[in-house]
Parts: structure tokens; C-alpha cells; sequence
């Protein structure tokens, strides 16, 4: 009897000290930005975990880079759907009036042609993109760092994400500030010393080596920055989890 | 405590099994090295559908995909995996698990008792034997499956997320690269289902009922004769 009754009172000082202690981690990881915008549902806890962890272990990390020797013969473009008028009629005008639009949480909103873009320090690194289905290539890519920009802009202080979008209009995405500020997050329009061919991206792809490729957009017109992802779609973030997939493809 | 875990790690397996199967049809094609893609010769192919139309396969038709729930459930379940082995891990060396049941006992490991107990099980001799204790066979299989096997396929699973790589490099590249990975993560995959129909099929041999009743409840029903002598 008494044992049944101390194992009671242990169990609810656990119990208690467990649900205190969650909610403690709630308002650390809400805190420190360790929260993902897809985290409710079932698979919630689990991209939770997931981005918290590598968000704790990987802010700072490189992804890996590869020497020149590696660059893949044969990559593969995975063209998703034929281009749009829109797209078409840029093609048709050599991309001349291709422009970014940066707005949002920025002090001089503005709106860039290639040109521009490209009259910042010029980048390059050789890494791998990697597919969610599995398969992956490596290659060089030539472009201009998301960050230049954004400082170039005044990004406030406030900023949380950046959200990025495709002139293909289902096609947007969103990266934390850890990502957009990271030294290989790149608006790119170069690959393997010459221009960004159309079925990698051309004229412009956000590349965002240390997620899995479906995070590295094509074709990119505007990014806005913001401190909250809930005014976009749906609110979970980028259009991927609303077809299903994870917001976070740092895994 | 090892029951708890036991069928924790049962739902996050065969999770794991089925989400992973289903990435799989993705993209049913291995490679060796950093890189591989469908403009690559593959090291092997499986002969089956896949939900991607950019994958030739020979079939003329593409399966639905259902790859954005199933990583997400894949991920999930390896977090329930990891935890549950981690506290499996801790409690079973501070309590003697590992010790007491697990390491094979010194004077079983000769090749004499290995086949005294191959013999046995093929001659499907004395079922009741066993019920308080594992021979050497099942301790090394299951010291194997859980010191090898199951941190193999972690690992190799985990070298193949972009952002773990980046903090960790060499653990992808003294794997031989990302598809040398994902071909390895795919075997020990294979080897861990082999593992688990045999598993199963001995439970079945053994009695099914009893052994079941066993791992939930934890009471082994001891035959007469042994429980006569136990009081002697």
C-alpha cells in the first residue's frame, strides 16, 4: 500500500518535472529560433528534433566542397515542368530583362537586373546537389552570396527568414537567417565556368548546398525578408510542405 | 525496461522499413562513390516500378509518390529509435543486462557449443530450453544486431543528410561518398530484415504464445519438472 502510494507521488513529481521541463524547452527552442514552421501534426516532433538538432550542430558548418577533378560529367538537370509564358518570353530575350526583387524586412528595398547582381564579389564553390529521391551530382557554381545582398539592403534586425520565389508560380521556398546569411547560400547564374544553363536554373538559383536540392529554386525573381512565415500560403513555410514535404531538407 | 524498449524499437523498425522502401522506389538505383544519377552507369538496379518519371525502369507506368509523409515518418522513427536505444544502451550497463544476458559466457564460445546449439534448434530438441536464458548463439546475434548492425545503419543514414555532412565530413567520406553510403545504408537495411524473419520464425518454432506472452508481460511460463526442481 505504501509502496503503490510512494510510486504515486513519484510518478507525479516525474510527470510534473517532465511536462515543466518541456514546456522550459518550448520557450528555449521558440527562443533561439529552433522551432520549424511545419512542426504541428504528427510528424511534428520529429522535424522538430530534427531542426533543432542540426540547427544546435550545424550553424556554422561548410558544407563539403570538392575539387575540380569531381565535377560530375554528367549531371542531371530534373526539369520539372515546361517553362511558362512568362519564362518563355524572357528566354526569348536572352533573360536581358531579368530582374530580383528584394523586399520586405530590408531598409532600401530594391530591384535587381543579372547585371547587378553580378557587380557583387563573384563566388564560386564545387559542391554536390543532392536529391531527396537519392540521387545527386557535383558541380561548380558561379554567383553572388545571398548575404552580400541583404547587407547591401539593410536587412533588419528583427529578420527571420528569408522567402524566395520562382517566376514558375507554385515554387517558392524559405530559409532561416542561418542558411541566407551562410558564406555558400548563393544566388547563382554560373555553373562550371560558363553561364547557368535553363535546366539547372538559369538565369538565376538560389543554391542552398547544405539542404537537398528541392530548397535550391530555380529560376528566382523576388526574395522577401521577414520575422514570421505565417502571412506566406499556408503558413508552413514554403510550398513544399504544402505538398507534404518537410520544410527543412537539411536532412 | 528491456520489453519497453524491445517494442518501442518493433513500431520504429518496421516504420522505418516501410517509409524506407517506399524512398527507395524513388530512385531504385545504387551507386558506389560520391555521386549518381540516372546519367550514371548504376552499380545495381532493382527491377521495380518507380514514383519518379525521370528514373528509366522498363515498366511503362509511374507509381504515386508518397515520398514527402514517408521521410517525414522516416525521420520520426529514427528519432523514437535512437532515444529508445540510447536509453537502452545506459540502463542496460548500469543494470547488467548487456552483462548478464548478453556477452556470451567463456566457456560457450567454442565452436563445440555453437554447434551443440545449431544441433539442437535443427533437431528441434527440448523447446522449453533456453526460456531463462539465451545460448551463445542468440547472444552473439544479438549483441551483433545491436553493437553492428543498427549503429551501421544510423551512421550510414545519417551521412546522408547534407546538413550533417557539412558538421561532419569524414563521416560520409571514409564511407566512400554519399551513394556509397546510401548503397550501405540499403544492405545493413537488408541484413537487419534477415535478422527479423529469422527472429520471428524461432519465436514461432519456440511457441509463438508463450514467447510473445514472455516479452510483454515478462512471465515465463516454467514447465512442471523445472519448477519441481527449483524447489528441491
Amino acid at each position: 500500500m505504501s509502496l503503490s502510494r510512494r510510486k504515486l507521488i513519484l510518478g507525479g513529481i516525474a510527470a510534473s518535472a517532465g511536462v515543466s521541463g518541456l514546456a522550459v524547452a518550448d520557450r528555449l527552442a521558440k527562443r533561439y529560433g529552433l522551432v520549424p514552421p511545419d512542426c504541428r501534426g504528427i510528424y511534428g516532433p520529429g522535424e522538430t528534433l530534427t531542426y533543432a538538432a542540426q540547427r544546435l550542430l550545424t550553424t556554422h558548418a561548410m558544407a563539403r566542397e570538392f575539387p575540380r577533378s569531381m565535377i560530375s560529367k554528367k549531371p542531371f538537370a530534373n526539369e520539372t515542368a515546361p517553362p511558362n509564358d512568362a519564362f518563355k518570353k524572357h528566354q526569348a530575350a536572352g533573360f536581358a530583362d531579368w530582374r530580383l526583387a528584394v523586399d520586405g524586412m530590408v531598409a532600401r528595398p530594391t530591384s535587381l537586373s543579372l547585371g547587378e547582381i553580378k557587380s557583387f564579389a563573384t563566388k564560386s564553390q564545387v559542391t554536390e546537389v543532392a536529391c531527396e529521391e537519392g540521387w545527386s551530382y557535383v558541380a561548380e557554381w558561379i554567383g553572388t552570396r545571398l548575404s552580400d545582398v541583404l547587407h547591401e539592403t539593410g536587412v533588419l534586425p528583427q529578420a527571420r527568414y528569408v522567402v524566395y520565389f520562382s517566376i514558375e508560380p507554385p515554387w517558392w521556398e524559405s530559409i532561416d537567417m542561418a542558411d541566407a546569411l551562410h558564406p555558400q547560400t548563393l544566388l547563382t547564374w554560373g555553373m562550371n565556368d560558363g553561364d547557368l544553363p535553363v535546366g539547372f536554373g538559369g538565369p538565376l538559383r538560389m543554391r542552398v548546398p547544405r539542404q537537398l536540392g528541392y530548397k535550391s529554386v530555380k529560376y528566382i525573381t523576388r526574395i522577401t525578408v521577414t520575422d514570421s512565415l505565417k502571412g506566406f500560403g499556408k503558413g508552413l513555410g514554403s510550398a513544399s510542405p504544402e505538398a507534404g514535404y518537410a520544410w527543412y531538407a537539411g536532412i | 525496461m528491456v520489453r519497453v524498449t524491445h517494442w518501442l524499437t518493433v513500431i520504429s523498425f518496421v516504420a522505418l522499413l516501410v517509409t524506407g522502401a517506399e524512398i527507395v522506389i524513388s530512385h531504385p538505383r545504387f551507386y558506389w562513390g560520391e555521386t549518381g544519377n540516372v546519367n550514371m552507369r548504376p552499380l545495381f538496379s532493382l527491377h521495380i516500378p518507380s514514383s519518379r518519371d525521370t528514373v528509366p525502369t522498363g515498366y511503362g507506368y509511374v507509381m504515386p509518390d508518397q515520398n514527402g509523409w514517408s521521410r517525414y515518418l522516416h525521420f520520426e522513427a529514427a528519432w523514437v529509435l535512437v532515444l529508445t536505444a540510447l536509453f537502452y544502451g545506459i540502463s542496460s550497463l548500469w543494470n547488467g543486462h548487456f552483462r548478464r544476458d548478453l556477452v556470451p559466457r567463456r566457456r560457450d564460445w567454442t565452436w563445440r557449443s555453437i554447434r551443440g546449439v545449431m544441433a539442437k534448434s535443427f533437431r528441434r530438441a527440448k523447446k522449453d530450453d533456453g526460456a531463462d536464458s539465451y545460448n551463445v548463439v542468440q547472444r552473439t546475434t544479438y549483441l551483433g544486431v545491436i553493437f553492428v548492425l543498427f549503429p551501421l545503419v544510423i551512421w550510414t543514414g545519417l551521412a546522408l543528410s547534407p546538413g550533417f555532412n557539412a558538421a561532419f565530413p569524414y563521416a560520409v567520406d571514409v564511407l566512400g561518398g554519399r551513394q556509397s553510403a546510401r548503397t550501405i545504408h540499403f544492405f545493413i537495411s537488408g541484413l537487419l530484415v534477415i535478422f527479423l524473419v529469422v527472429h520471428v520464425g524461432m519465436i514461432i518454432l519456440a511457441g509463438f504464445v508463450s514467447r510473445m506472452r514472455a516479452m510483454i508481460t515478462g512471465r515465463v511460463a516454467v514447465p512442471e519438472e523445472a519448477r519441481i526442481k527449483e524447489h528441491a
